[in-house]
């Protein structure tokens, strides 16, 4: 059953390169894509897919490198150029017009018409024609948004193909639907293929992937890791690729801490939220980290914001010192004595205008309530004992954190929690995003805050790290918690096992 | 579909009992020259307020309408009475004047990406200013053709009239429907108010389509205040102050959500005839001051917002 004897490259993409500042997103990455065939594009948060379709599609401008398409050196200036050179692209968060007709999004711009006017009926006639195509009955006379995401993608993807779309750029379509849709989904998809089209397919379901895909290429950080057909890619092999071992070995020497005894201090019991992570139960000790282990999209995010406030839980009941107790508010979870490091550090950590000062008493301050300023000299005192205590490279404290690394950034996130002697701190992703010496001292960080009897929730897709300062780990898949994992068992092999497993 | 039209019958639905209401205690609302009075004196509303709903609907919004109408009126009297202008050519030279003034509205909103709230801010003094620098009295127009014009009406069944400038909203109403539903133009309008970034991704012509609509909304502006000057056989510097605001309001009473990208001119029609019904009522009760008119149209507005809010959240939620 593989109709392709005549290889086609139909999008050929070689050395491309772009930087932004401070960092490297994309770094000589090549990629081929054959006509009639899906083709999955793999990778952790910043591994670089979307500034590579972002790249593809015009939206930002390479530093270097070719993008070919039918033999064709082409430079797309926009999306719309992109489109016109045949290459569309569809968002999980669908670019079209809600309140149009579902036939006027079909058609805008090139509706038929006669003396000036659309020829509405004319127009809905093709429209109906068009989705029929793709088993699609609908009325096309009612707004696109009073249609579900899916239809809405359907018709995203029917409008990228008949503007003459060779190359399909599908970017997380999947996120939001259901099973049935997504079947419905890949049905499109594999007649698209038959058609010649060719499909670039960006997931992080793995299942999703071994059951659409033909090849698979893997990036990690702005690197090629490699591009493999998926019948020589078994699923170990494919979350090794992902995940990789980034980590220098001298961070890695495992404390051997003694099993930490006594009651929870915060435990969560049949605790979540509907179409956001399924109830799990979850419970940390005084002195005791617990890592959050899983794929993009598995639920490691959620659970720490559902556990902080950050989102509302549905079901499901918190206890602090073992006496039940409402979350339902970032501000309950600092009223606790918890914190809380985002995973966006620079869009939902920093305030990057605001002083090291400022951002370091910034939950202290919050926690007090605005009517009771914190004194100058009392806020100059904190933030230089935390500059010091965490070894904040920052000339003074007046220098505004935006400018500051990635590791300072986050050690100051750091300090404006330990500003407010949390008891529970939860951090996400701690060290994404930081140079590798600064990576070793926040993980020191991470253990001295657990010797001084912290209960600590950490996400990190870092195996070999969250292996080393972990006393127990949850594995999660698909918004679920899977499996826990404790002693012996918390080693690297063990966490990508049982991420890959299935 | 029904929900898709509420705000529009509601609309009408509140037209239809304020109209009842008006019926019951004034039996003469029923005569045709009631009707008919009720169309004269918004004509000039009602054009604006077409303009002002292309505006509204692309997401934007248009603060020069009430001077550019002012203008038009300052302008007019000047070319035909003192510089002896024929009014024809006078109509056609300021109706150029405005489109150029709305295109350049629009160019500046587009290219520099100001919101069309200080743009069209700055050209609301800009206008207001012009009339000023004309003349600062109120000229009387006695041109002929203002007279043969005024003299122009279809007599409608029991004594009422449907005035030209009466005729020339209507025209100005239904020419603006085909506009908005059946032309690419009017597609690429909604297109603007519903998703800007998703409009210009899908290739829409984003730049030239906010120009052309700041263009209609000048042009209509000045066709507005050509009938006004028909109305006040006048021109004033002080004329028209604020009927940008009644435009909005009956824009907004009319269905067409503030943010853009929903809405209809029918419902902008019913709008400025709420409006009006509340100005005839509170001539035929005669105790009241005029200013009840504002209180009411306020209160109107207020109610109005707070359902389209409602009717939102509700479509969020069913889906």
């Amino acid at each position: 059953m593989q109709p392709r004897k005549e290889r086609s490259e139909l999008l050929a993409i070689r050395g491309l390169t772009k930087g932004f500042p401070g960092v490297l997103a994309l770094d000589h990455v090549d990629f081929t894509l054959q006509a009639g065939e899906i083709h999955g594009l793999l990778g952790e948060n910043g591994a670089g897919k979307s500034t590579l379709i972002k790249v593809l599609t015009g939206v930002f401008k390479r530093d270097a490198g070719t993008v070919s398409l039918d033999g064709h050196q082409i430079a797309a200036r926009d999306p719309a150029d992109a489109l016109s050179l045949g290459i569309g692209t569809v968002y999980q968060e669908v670019n079209l017009l809600p309140n149009l007709s579902v036939a006027e999004n079909l058609f805008i711009g090139r509706q038929p018409h006669r003396f000036g006017l659309v020829r509405t009926g004319e127009m809905r006639r093709r429209a109906s024609e068009l989705l029929a195509g793709y088993g699609l009955s609908i009325d096309v006379a009612n707004p696109l948004g009073s249609y579900s995401v899916a239809v809405q993608q359907i018709v995203a993807i029917a409008r990228a193909v008949d503007l003459s779309a060779k190359v399909l750029i599908l970017d997380e379509p999947t996120a939001s639907l259901d099973a049935r849709e997504v079947e419905t989904l890949f049905g499109i998809l594999r007649v698209l293929k038959s058609r010649g089209i060719g499909i670039v397919f960006v997931t992080h379901f793995l299942d999703q992937v071994y059951a659409v895909c033909d090849r698979i290429t893997v990036l990690r950080n702005g690197r090629l890791v490699g591009s493999r057909p998926i019948v020589e890619l078994p699923r170990i092999e494919l979350v090794s690729m992902m995940l990789g071992r980034e980590l220098a070995e001298e961070a890695l020497h495992r404390n051997q801490r003694p099993a930490v005894n006594g009651e929870p201090l915060v435990a969560f019991k049949n605790y979540g939220k509907r179409r956001y992570l399924e109830p799990f139960d979850l419970s940390i000790r005084a002195g005791e980290v617990v890592g959050l282990a899983g794929l993009l999209g598995s639920g490691r995010t959620e659970t720490a914001k559902l556990v902080f406030g950050a989102e509302r839980a549905e079901t499901g009941q918190a206890f602090v010192d073992g006496k039940p107790v409402r979350i339902a508010s970032p501000r309950d979870g600092a009223r606790l004595r918890f914190g809380f490091t985002p995973e966006e550090r620079k869009t939902e950590g920093i305030v990057a205008e605001l002083s090291v000062r400022e951002n370091i008493i910034l939950a202290l301050q919050a926690q007090r309530g605005w009517l009771h300023k914190i004194p100058k000299s009392k806020q100059d005192e904190i933030a230089n004992r935390f500059v010091k205590l965490l070894d904040i490279r920052t000339p003074d404290v007046e220098k505004p954190i935006g400018l500051l690394s990635g590791g300072n950034q986050q050690k100051a996130l750091l300090a404006r929690w330990l500003a407010t002697e949390p008891r529970f701190l939860i951090l996400d992703e701690p060290t994404r995003g930081i140079d590798v010496g600064a990576h070793a001292e926040i993980i020191r960080l991470i253990e001295r805050l657990c010797e001084d009897g912290l209960a600590l929730l950490v996400v990190s897709s870092e195996l070999d790290e969250i292996a080393s300062y972990s006393d127990r780990v949850v594995v999660l898949r698909d918004r679920r918690h899977v499996r826990e994992l404790s002693g012996p068992e918390v080693n690297p092999d063990t966490i990508m096992t049982t991420i890959a497993s299935h | 579909m029904i929900r898709r039209h509420l705000p529009v019958l509601i609309t009408l639905a509140v037209f239809i009992v304020g109209y009842l209401i008006c019926l019951a205690q004034f039996p003469s609302f029923a005569s045709t020259r009631v009707v008919g009075n009720l169309l004269t004196d918004n004509a000039f509303l009602g054009i604006a307020a077409v303009g002002m709903t292309f505006v509204i609907l692309s997401g934007g919004i248009d603060l020069s309408v009430g001077s550019v109408i002012a203008f038009t009126g300052v302008f007019l009297a000047v070319a035909i009475e003192q510089y002896g202008v024929n009014p024809y050519l006078a109509f056609i030279l300021v109706l150029g004047i405005a489109a150029t003034f709305g295109a350049g509205m629009g160019f500046l909103i587009h290219t520099f990406q100001i919101p069309a709230f200080i743009v069209t801010l700055a050209g609301m003094f800009l206008a207001r200013g012009l009339c000023f620098v004309l003349t600062t009295d109120s000229i009387p127009i006695n041109a002929p053709v203002y007279g043969e014009i005024g003299g122009i009406a279809l007599a409608l069944p029991g004594g009422g009239r449907l005035t030209f400038i009466a005729i020339v909203m209507l025209v100005t109403v239904a020419a603006g429907i085909v506009l908005t539903h059946f032309t690419r133009f009017g597609t690429n309008v909604y297109a603007l108010g519903g998703n800007k970034t998703s409009a210009e991704l899908m290739g829409i012509p984003v730049g030239s389509t906010t120009i052309q609509i700041y263009m209609l909304s000048s042009s209509l502006a000045a066709l507005a205040g050509i009938v006004f000057s028909f109305y006040t056989s006048a021109g004033y510097s002080l004329a028209a102050t604020g009927v940008e605001l009644d435009t909005i309001a009956a824009v907004v009473i009319g269905g067409t959500l503030l943010t853009g990208g929903y809405g209809t001119i029918v419902g902008t029609l019913v709008g400025v005839l709420i409006q009006g019904l509340i100005q005839t009522y509170i001539t035929f009760e005669g105790t009241l001051s005029s200013w009840w008119t504002k209180i009411a149209i306020g209160a109107l507005l207020f109610a109005f917002i707070v359902l389209q809010r409602g009717l939102s959240a509700a479509s969020l939620r069913s889906r």
